[in-house]
């Protein structure tokens, strides 16, 4: 059956005629080619701009509270285009169009943030532990288990609570975690560049290590760090998610789609289904659009793995 | 009767890219006891055709025509039939034999349940015949490996495990895909020394699949070249290697290196193996051939009997046979 | 093996004491006494406290005491909130119940993950592969903290099925909303990887080795292909394991099931440092030995590994 695999490569017209085609523009032809993954950067595209311009939609703002419908809110607070409360209000008569604007800003703003963090910090560690090796890499990636067999979750809440609960503290515990994986892959990645004939042709001509990491190393795995680093994002906001829905992330008026989850899960037996319902809804669609976009870009970028 | 006979064998993968024609029309039989060469360069069809005649094709892959073993026809035999013969009266060996082996479980194990599984035999006996097998492949110490891993033995040691069980069952036909190919030179020789041996002590008809002339002018009674998932030309190994009167014979004779000729350069067969979702509509060798003609292109000739060989070429032998002379 | 859980164990000590030591050292470093309050306390009040709570010793002395009692007797030291209540009792009180659902949880992501990947596998490009396959992507976007509410809203609100909280000293109804809130995400990373796994197994040369003998594919699998497949299951049950003791606060606090994780939050919000710390470490040593299990299942699995 294997021997399928290597007979379908030996097959692929484009490497018997070898025509010359570059990475990048390969890469793309495989992603156009996947729809879900084109939808699913479209519906981000769509979420984005939700985050940025819709504000301007709606003459509320995420504080105000609407009084004239205070006190009734399960029987009038609801979607309504009349009164420009297009997702509803919340228990306190706040609008929840705004407020989950303002949630989207902060849950995607916390995915690209901690994504970036183990971008940076993660391939620099994982490149550098991979190629130097020995003990270095040993002790290196011995700090990363052990990291990594802490619950951190307990540690990042420990942290907030005593450092205050603000929004830097969350990026500083969600920065100082999201790296971990991601320095491990990288240092796969590069132990198995390192072992390549080209890199050793460049060691024995004579070219200097930071050159050979920045020249030959950091080219080579910018696809997987980008593939990693897209499924990164969704699992960033799932975390933050957690820590808002226990009322530990982000406070008051400021919000996040796990904080807008959590109060409209608390308010599930109070008769406003749309508390729950939208920001679920934008969770779950920005989520699914994520990963499908992880795996069209592996797809797109990772061929061996077809 | 001949032990196994192929009638115009098909084998065909479903791909995203179309449906691909991995074998064509093939047809040739093994008689009891004799060994058959098959060469050709890899994708040629080679491998796919031992794999249909065991039943192993891939997922995505189907075969057509007429596989008989033994008096029976393979092709449209239901897994339960299939899985009485394979292991036991027809086994194959692999070209790579360090992952052929499971690595997860002991030799002995690997060894026992093929014999306990067509003989009905106990353990004990089952390890009694896997210990004398061993012996026979010339493993030291046959008892004690037995409770060893793959990985604690080398490259050459597995091969000659994985041939060990393949004879467990004393099998009519042995089918070895690229035996040697995984394995050092030195330990190549040994390989094929104990294959032959083997094979004559048991009686065994062999399938050998190569893509090495070089091993198969001392092995093998008779040879079939395969291109494009067709035959170009078989017959006796001797009177195909003496006169080869196929353009893909020939070019292949002289691409391999030889010790008693002077030889300035080793020559090449030019261009590249057939894509095989695109085959040409005539002889899928017909772009590479040096003998080439307008009929070529659009009508693949018949396979027809040439002294003691049989052929599959436009031109006519004589002017084929004056280039290998050269 | 012997020696290799031995060494395993003397990576696992140190980096528990580590934890130990690094939590208590921020505990220290936070701005803020947990006594003090808008009104102000009388300095005499506050002197006495301190004393209660051993605060006015030295910060070495403190931590080699507070080290010692947890090494010595799993002593956690008192609740800075629940004036006559220890650490140790609300552990007690909270951690049975969280133990009883985390354990079915795992339990069921485990059997119903491997089972469904691995016959998604056999089955390859089949209904049930695709089904699986969709199962296992939407399981993604549903954490626990997603489930939860969703499970209730369905099972509670509209079916009237099962309770939506509550314990009940564990009775059946009460367990399986919680269980299955908190195991199907990892239900489904589980079958994700078994699926791939398998496939990948599948198309190694031994099970074709193995098919070529004319063992029948029931035995190929469970003799040749299962035992390699587990293993990336087994290395993401370590993970795995971290998660669902983070998720089980979700469920504890959602489904009100007086489980540790109330405590928790609540200690949290409070500031109550020493419940927070005693939870914490508690979680880290359970993390901590469930890492060390996996390991030597892992060794036991693949002979390759010398000890």
């Amino acid at each position: 059956m294997s021997d399928v695999t290597t007979a379908e490569a030996h097959l692929d017209p484009d490497l018997l005629h070898g025509k010359g085609r570059s990475l990048w523009a390969d890469a793309r032809r495989r992603f156009l080619g996947n729809k879900a993954a084109v939808a699913s950067l479209l519906i981000l595209a769509l979420v984005a701009l939700f985050a940025l311009f819709g504000q301007f939609l709606t003459p509320w703002s995420n504080a105000e509270i609407d009084w004239n419908l205070l006190g009734a809110i399960p029987q009038e607070g609801g979607p309504d285009l009349e009164t420009r409360h297009y997702f509803g209000v919340d228990e306190t008569g706040r609008d929840l169009y705004a407020r989950v604007v303002q949630g989207t800003r902060i849950s995607l703003a916390v995915g690209i943030v901690g994504a970036l963090i183990s971008v940076v910090v993660g391939t620099a560690y994982g490149a550098v532990a991979g190629y130097v090796g020995g003990k270095t890499d040993n002790a290196m990636m011995r700090f990363v288990d052990l990291m990594m067999s802490i619950p951190y979750m307990f540690v990042l809440i420990l942290l907030l609570v005593i450092f205050s609960r603000s929004i830097i503290m969350l990026f500083v515990g969600i920065g100082l975690i999201s790296w971990l994986d991601m320095a491990r892959i990288a240092r796969g990645q590069t132990l198995s560049i390192r072992n390549t004939e080209y890199v050793e042709a460049a060691r024995a001509i004579g070219v200097s290590t930071p050159m050979i990491i920045r020249r030959h190393i950091v080219p080579n795995l910018i696809g997987v760090v980008i593939v990693y680093a897209t499924l990164l994002v969704p699992q960033m906001i799932i975390f933050e998610s957690f820590i808002s829905f226990l009322g530990l992330g982000v406070q008051e008026p400021a919000t996040s789609w796990g904080a807008l989850i959590n109060q409209g899960a608390a308010n599930l037996r109070n008769g406003t289904p749309w508390m729950l319902g939208f920001p679920l809804a934008f969770f779950v669609v920005s989520l699914f659009a994520l990963f499908f976009l992880g795996d069209g870009l592996r797809d797109a970028l990772d061929p061996k793995d077809r | 009767m001949p032990l196994l006979s192929i009638d115009n064998l098909g084998v065909a993968f479903e791909t995203p890219d179309g449906e691909v024609q991995a074998v064509n029309g093939l047809s040739f039989a093994v008689e009891p006891g004799e060994t058959l060469a098959i060469v050709g360069e890899s994708g040629s069809g080679k491998s796919q055709t031992a794999f249909a005649t065991m039943g192993l094709l891939a997922r995505n892959g189907h075969a057509t025509g007429r596989v008989t073993f033994d008096g029976r026809d393979l092709i449209g035999l239901g897994e339960r039939e299939l899985n009485r013969i394979r292991g036991d009266a027809m086994s194959m060996i692999f070209q790579d034999p360090m992952t052929s082996l499971n690595p997860y479980l002991k030799i002995g194990p690997q060894m026992t349940e093929i014999f306990q599984l067509h003989k009905g035999v106990g353990r004990r006996q089952a390890r009694a015949e896997a210990v004398r097998m061993l012996d026979a492949v010339r493993i030291p110490d046959a008892r004690a490996r037995l409770d060893q891993y793959p990985h604690e033995f080398s490259g050459g040691m597995r091969q000659r495990i994985m041939i060990a069980m393949a004879l467990l069952c004393r099998p009519k036909l042995l089918i070895a895909d690229e035996p040697t190919t995984a394995l050092d030179v030195t330990v190549q020789a040994q390989i094929l020394k104990l294959l032959a041996e083997i094979r004559a002590e048991f009686g065994t008809a062999m399938i050998l699949i190569t893509h090495d002339l070089g091993i198969v002018a001392d092995t093998c009674d008779r040879t079939l070249v395969m291109y494009g998932g067709r035959v170009m030309e078989r017959g006796p190994t001797d009177t195909l290697f003496a006169r080869p009167s196929h353009p893909y014979t020939v070019g292949l004779m002289r691409a391999v290196p030889r010790l008693d000729v002077d030889q300035d350069d080793l020559l090449t067969i030019p261009g590249e193996p057939p894509d095989m979702s695109r085959l040409p509509g005539g002889c899928p060798f017909a772009p590479r051939c040096a003998h080439m003609r307008e009929v070529c292109r659009d009508v693949m000739p018949p396979l027809e009997p040439y002294g003691a060989l049989h052929r599959a070429c436009h031109a006519p032998p004589a002017e084929v046979e004056t280039e290998a002379v050269r | 093996m012997t020696s290799f859980i031995l060494r395993r164990l003397a990576v696992a000590i140190p980096t528990l004491l580590a934890l130990i030591v690094f939590s208590f050292l921020l505990m220290e470093f936070s701005p803020g006494s947990p006594f003090a309050t808008e009104r102000g306390i009388p300095p005499a009040v506050m002197a006495n406290l301190e004393a209660k709570y051993g605060l006015d010793r030295s910060l070495i002395e403190r931590m080699g005491i507070y080290v010692w009692n947890i090494v010595s007797g799993f002593d956690f030291g008192p609740s800075f909130s629940f004036s006559n209540r220890s650490v140790n009792d609300i552990i007690a009180q909270g951690f049975p119940v969280t133990l009883t659902y985390g354990f079915w949880s795992f339990v069921v992501a485990v059997l119903v993950g491997v089972t469904l990947g691995a016959f998604a596998a056999i089955r390859h490009n089949s209904v049930l592969d695709y089904a699986a396959v969709g199962v296992t992507v939407g399981a993604q976007v549903l954490p626990n903290f997603v489930m939860a509410p969703i499970l209730v809203l369905v099972f509670t609100l509209w079916l009237g099925w099962l309770p939506g909280g509550g314990w009940q000293g564990g009775q059946i109804e009460y367990i399986i909303l919680p269980v299955i809130a908190l195991s199907t995400s990892y239900m489904a990373s589980i079958a994700r990887i078994t699926r791939s796994s398998m496939l990948e197994t599948l198309n190694a040369g031994f099970v074709r080795t193995a098919r070529a003998k004319g063992l029948p594919m029931r035995r190929v699998i469970l003799r040749h292909a299962l035992k390699p497949a587990m293993l990336p299951v087994v290395s993401y049950l370590g993970p795995a394991f971290v998660g669902m003791i983070t998720g089980s606060v979700v469920i504890d606090v959602f489904f009100s099931t007086g489980g540790i994780g109330q405590f928790f939050v609540n200690s949290a919000l409070s500031r109550d440092y020493s419940v927070i710390l005693g939870i914490t470490i508690l979680f880290g040593a359970l993390t901590i030995f469930f890492n060390l299990l996996v390991d030597v299942a892992y060794a036991w699995i693949d002979p390759k590994i010398r000890y």
